[in-house]
C-alpha cells in the first residue's frame, strides 16, 4: 500500500514529527486560553527541547492529557485530537467555546520530503496556530477569566463533536500540510452566539473561596475525559497528584544539510525528569484569586529555561542520534546529492549487524555534525534557485563523512569510537541512572532492519522544490534585472527593469478587441447606405473641389 | 477582502514570479501604529526561522524562535510576535515614519505601507547585485477621524474585528506552501536571510511606504530601505 514508498526511517520519522506537533498543537491552544500574556525566548543556538524550532514551553499536565487522549495512537482519519475549549461560570453554567481539531485526511503527497519540507512547514503550521489562537473570541474572553468564569479545557480523541456549540458556528482553518500518509489539517470551530455571556453584567464579585466544584457536566460520551482548568490553583490542598512521569520526553533538535533536503539529520535525546507535582486536579478548582496560578507556570513563563523547570531539558539522558531520510542501517551511506539514481562507490560497508547496535549520538546543545558531500559552493552558480542545489561533490567528500559520537554521562553500553568531547551536560547530575529502558528503546537500539536498499537509491537527484511547495518551476527561472550603468533618471524613480516591468503589459487597445471591433463594423456597414446618400447630395461641392487640386 | 496577484513579466527572460498580497484597514490616527505593527510582525513571524549555524559539509541547525503577546493599546486586539527586540524596533522604526508621513500636510489620510520580500543575486562587476522580489505585502490604510468618544469606543472593536480577519487572511496566504527560496548554502545564505539580526533570522525584507495626496495621485515621499539594500552604481 502506501507505506511501501515511504522508507521505514522517514516512517518513523514522520510519526514521531506528527506525534510531537499534535502535542505541541495542544500546548499551543491550552497556553493560549490561561488568561495571561505568553512570552518565550529566542535563542540562537537549538537547544534540545525546541521541537519544530519554536521556543513552546511543555506544561507537564497537559502534556499528560494530551498521551493520555492519544493513548499512544496519532490522528488517523476518522481519528481526529480534538480539544475543546469551555466556559464556565461561577454559579455552575457551562458552555463550549471552541473545538480545535487535528485531523487527518487521505490525500498523500508522496513526493514530499518528510525530514525536510513536513518538518518546516509544521513548524509553519505552528506560528499560525500561535496567531489564530488570539483572533478568536475565546481569546478575550479567556483573558478575562478569573472571578465570574474560568476557561477549561479537555482533550479527546476520536470523532470530531460540534454539536456543544450552538447554532451558526464558525470555522476557521489553520492550516495544513500534505505528507506521504495523509494531509494533517488543523483547524478552529467556534461559537459565535455568546448572548448569554454579553448580556450578564459582570460586577466584581468577591473572589470565591476554597470551593471544590465538582465539574462532571452532563455529557453524551460517557467515557470522555474530564475537564480541566486552562489556569491553576497555586498549589494548596491538592486531591490526585499526577506521579512524575516515567516514560522519557523526548525531544529533538534537527539539522538540516543544505544538500538535499533529504539529509536532514536529527538528533534525539531522551530526557528523564522528575516533574514537580502538579497542581491540577480532575475535579475543577475555582481559583482563589482571580488570576491565581501555580508557581510553575509562573516561573516559566518569566524566562525560557527549560532546564529550570526540569522539564523536556535536551541535556539529561543519553543523546541518541538518528538521520533523517536515511537508512539508519546503513549510515555510511550518506550518499551526495545530485547523483542520478546509482549509489557511489562507500568506502567503508560495515556490516549490517554491527551497525544496527552502533548508536549513534552528538552533544544535545549543538546538533549534528556531519552530512554528507557538500554542495559545490562555487561561486559560479549564479542562479538564486540553485544555491543549494546538489552539485554533487567529489566522492572524496563522500568519505568525509564522520560520525561524531559523543558520549552522554550515563551510557553505560560499550562503543566505539567515542569521541569524549563534551561532557557538559547541565544538570547531568540530577539524571537518574536508569538505564533498563534504555535496552528496550528502539531508538537507542534500532530493530534489525531488514535489508531494505537505502532510500537515496531510489531518488538520489537533488529535488528541485527543496524548501520550496510545489515549485516545480520556480527552479528555472532566473530573474535579469537590467541596470545599465549611468542610467539613473530623478525624474522618474525607478531603474528601467523596474520600468519595463511595469509597463510591459498595458492594456489592449479597445479597438483591437474583437467584439468592439465586430460591433463597430456592424454599425458601420448599416450607416453606409446613409452616408452615400449624404456624399451623392454633396456631389457638385466635390466635383469642384477635385477641380482646385488640378 | 484580500486580493492576490502574481506579477511576472513575460519578455524574453524567463523570472521568478513575485506574489503579491493586499490588505485593506480603515483606522483612526491613534490605531495606525498598532495596526501595522499587528499586522507586519504577523508576517514577520512566519517569514522568520532560528538563527542558521553552518557546520562543516553543508550542515546548519537552527536556533530557536521565541514568541510574545503584544496587546494593544487603541485596539481591542492582541497579537503574537516573535521575540527580537530588534526586529521589534525596526518595524517601530519604519512604521512611526509611515505614521507621520500620513499625519503631515498634503495627505488625505490615505496611504500604504509594503513589506517586500527579496532575494539578492550577485552580479559581476560593474552592475551592482540585483534584488529579486519574490513575496510582496501591501497594506493600504485609510485614516478616519471620529467625533465623539462613542465613535472612538465602537471604533476600538471595529478595528479589532477588521484585525482579526486580517491575520486569518495572512495565516490563508501562508498556508498555501507557495514559492519559499531554497534553504541556502553558507556563502549563499545572506542572499536569502538577513543575518545581521542575533536572535532571530527573517527573509531578507525591505519596507517602503507611500502616502496619497488629496488629488487621489500617488506621490512617493520616500522608498525607505531598512536593511541591507543595494546601491544602483
Amino acid at each position: 500500500a502506501m507505506d511501501t514508498d515511504l522508507s521505514s526511517q522517514d516512517r518513523k520519522d514522520l510519526d514521531k514529527f506528527i506525534k510531537f506537533f499534535a502535542l505541541k498543537t495542544v500546548q499551543v491552544i491550552v497556553q493560549a486560553r490561561l488568561g495571561e500574556k505568553i512570552c518565550t525566548r529566542s535563542s540562537s543556538s537549538p537547544t534540545g527541547s525546541d521541537w519544530f524550532n519554536l521556543a513552546i514551553k511543555d506544561i507537564p499536565e497537559v502534556t499528560h492529557e494530551a498521551k493520555k487522549a492519544l493513548a499512544g495512537q496519532l490522528p488517523a482519519v476518522g481519528r481526529s485530537m480534538c480539544v475543546e475549549i469551555s466556559l464556565k461560570t461561577s454559579e455552575g453554567d457551562s458552555m463550549e467555546l471552541e473545538i480545535w481539531c487535528l485531523e487527518m485526511n487521505e490525500k498523500c503527497d508522496k513526493e514530499i520530503k518528510v525530514s525536510y519540507t513536513v518538518y518546516n512547514r509544521l513548524s509553519l503550521l505552528l506560528k499560525s496556530l500561535l496567531a489564530i489562537t488570539r483572533v478568536t473570541p475565546a481569546y478575550r474572553l479567556s483573558r478575562k477569566q478569573g472571578h465570574e468564569y474560568v476557561i477549561l479545557y479537555r482533550i479527546y480523541f476520536g470523532e470530531v463533536q460540534l454539536s456543544g456549540l450552538g447554532e451558526g458556528f464558525q470555522t476557521v482553518r489553520v492550516g495544513t500540510v500534505g505528507t506521504p500518509v495523509g494531509t494533517i489539517t488543523l483547524s478552529c470551530a467556534y461559537r459565535i452566539n455568546l448572548a448569554f455571556m454579553s448580556t450578564r453584567q459582570f460586577e466584581r464579585t468577591p473572589p470565591i473561596m476554597g470551593i471544590i466544584i465538582d465539574h462532571f457536566v452532563d455529557r453524551p460520551y460517557p467515557s470522555s475525559s474530564p475537564m480541566h482548568p486552562c489556569n491553576y490553583r497555586a498549589g494548596e490542598d491538592n486531591g490526585a497528584v499526577y506521579p512524575s512521569v516515567e516514560d522519557s520526553q523526548e525531544v529533538c533538535t534537527t539539522s538540516f544539510s543544505t544538500s538535499p533536503p533529504s539529509q536532514c539529520v536529527f538528533t534525539v535525546t531522551k530526557a528523564h525528569f522528575q516533574t514537580p507535582p502538579p497542581v491540577v486536579t480532575d475535579t475543577l478548582k475555582v481559583p482563589v484569586m482571580g488570576l491565581a496560578f501555580s508557581h510553575q507556570l509562573s516561573s516559566s513563563r518569566l524566562s525560557y529555561q527549560p532546564a529550570a523547570l526540569g522539564v523536556g531539558s535536551a541535556d539529561m539522558g543519553y543523546p541518541v542520534l538518528f538521520a533523517g531520510g536515511l537508512n539508519a542501517a546503513y549510515p555510511h551511506q550518506l550518499i551526495g546529492p545530485g547523483k542520478e539514481g546509482g549509489v557511489p562507490p562507500v568506502p567503508n560497508q560495515p556490516a549490517h549487524g554491527s551497525q544496527a547496535d552502533q548508536e549513534r549520538m552528538c552533544t544535545p546543545l549543538e546538533g549534528v555534525h556531519y552530512s554528507a558531500a557538500t554542495p559545490s559552493s562555487s561561486e559560479d552558480t549564479e542562479t538564486v534557485s540553485n544555491s543549494s542545489e546538489g552539485k554533487c561533490g567529489s566522492p572524496h567528500d563522500l568519505l568525509e563523512t564522520i560520525f561524531i559520537r559523543k558520549v552522554g554521562a550515563f551510557v553505560n553500553k560499550p562503543i566505539n569510537q567515542v569521541t569524549m568531547a563534551n561532557l557538559d551536560i547541565p544538570f547531568a547530575m540530577f539524571a537518574p541512572k536508569n538505564v533498563e529502558l534504555e535496552d528496550n528503546d528502539p531508538m537507542v537500539n534500532p530493530p534489525e532492519s531488514p535489508e531494505t536498499e537505502s532510500p537515496l537509491q531510489g531518488s538520489l537527484h537533488s529535488e528541485g522544490s527543496s524548501g520550496s511547495s510545489t515549485g516545480n518551476t520556480h527552479d528555472d527561472f532566473v530573474m535579469i534585472d537590467f541596470k545599465p550603468a549611468f542610467s539613473k533618471d530623478d525624474i522618474l524613480p525607478m531603474d528601467l527593469g523596474t520600468f519595463y516591468r511595469e509597463f510591459q503589459n498595458p492594456p489592449q487597445l479597445s479597438s483591437l478587441s474583437i467584439d468592439i471591433g465586430a460591433q463597430s463594423m456592424a454599425e458601420d456597414l448599416d450607416s453606409l447606405p446613409e452616408k452615400l446618400a449624404v456624399h451623392e447630395k454633396n456631389v457638385k461641392e466635390f466635383d469642384a473641389f477635385v477641380e482646385t487640386l488640378q | 477582502p484580500l486580493s492576490s496577484r502574481c506579477c511576472a513579466p513575460s519578455g524574453a527572460a524567463p523570472a521568478m514570479n513575485c506574489r503579491a498580497e493586499v490588505l485593506e484597514v480603515s483606522v483612526e490616527g491613534r490605531q495606525v501604529e498598532e495596526a501595522m505593527l499587528a499586522v507586519l510582525h504577523t508576517i514577520l513571524l512566519h517569514r522568520s526561522t532560528g538563527k542558521f549555524h553552518y557546520k562543516k559539509e553543508g550542515t546548519y541547525s537552527i536556533g530557536t524562535v521565541g514568541t510574545q503577546d503584544v496587546d494593544c493599546d487603541f485596539i481591542d486586539f492582541a497579537y503574537v510576535r516573535v521575540s527580537s527586540e530588534e526586529l521589534d524596533r525596526a518595524l517601530r522604526k519604519a512604521v512611526g515614519e509611515f505614521k507621520d508621513a500620513l499625519r503631515g500636510s498634503g495627505s488625505d489620510g490615505m496611504g500604504q505601507i509594503s513589506l517586500e520580500f527579496y532575494q539578492k543575486k550577485k552580479s559581476r562587476w560593474p552592475f551592482s547585485d540585483e534584488c529579486i522580489p519574490w513575496e510582496l505585502w501591501t497594506i493600504k490604510v485609510n485614516v478616519v477621524n471620529l467625533a465623539n468618544e462613542q465613535e472612538r469606543q465602537i471604533c476600538r472593536e471595529k478595528v479589532g474585528e477588521k484585525l482579526c480577519e486580517k491575520i486569518i487572511n495572512i495565516v490563508e496566504v501562508m498556508n498555501r506552501h507557495e514559492y519559499l527560496p531554497k534553504m541556502p548554502t553558507q556563502s549563499e545564505v545572506d542572499n536569502v536571510f538577513d543575518t545581521s539580526l542575533k536572535d532571530v533570522q527573517p527573509y531578507l525584507y525591505k519596507i517602503s511606504y507611500q502616502i496619497t495626496d488629496s488629488l487621489g495621485t500617488s506621490v512617493t515621499t520616500t522608498m525607505r530601505r531598512l536593511i541591507k539594500d543595494t546601491l544602483a552604481l
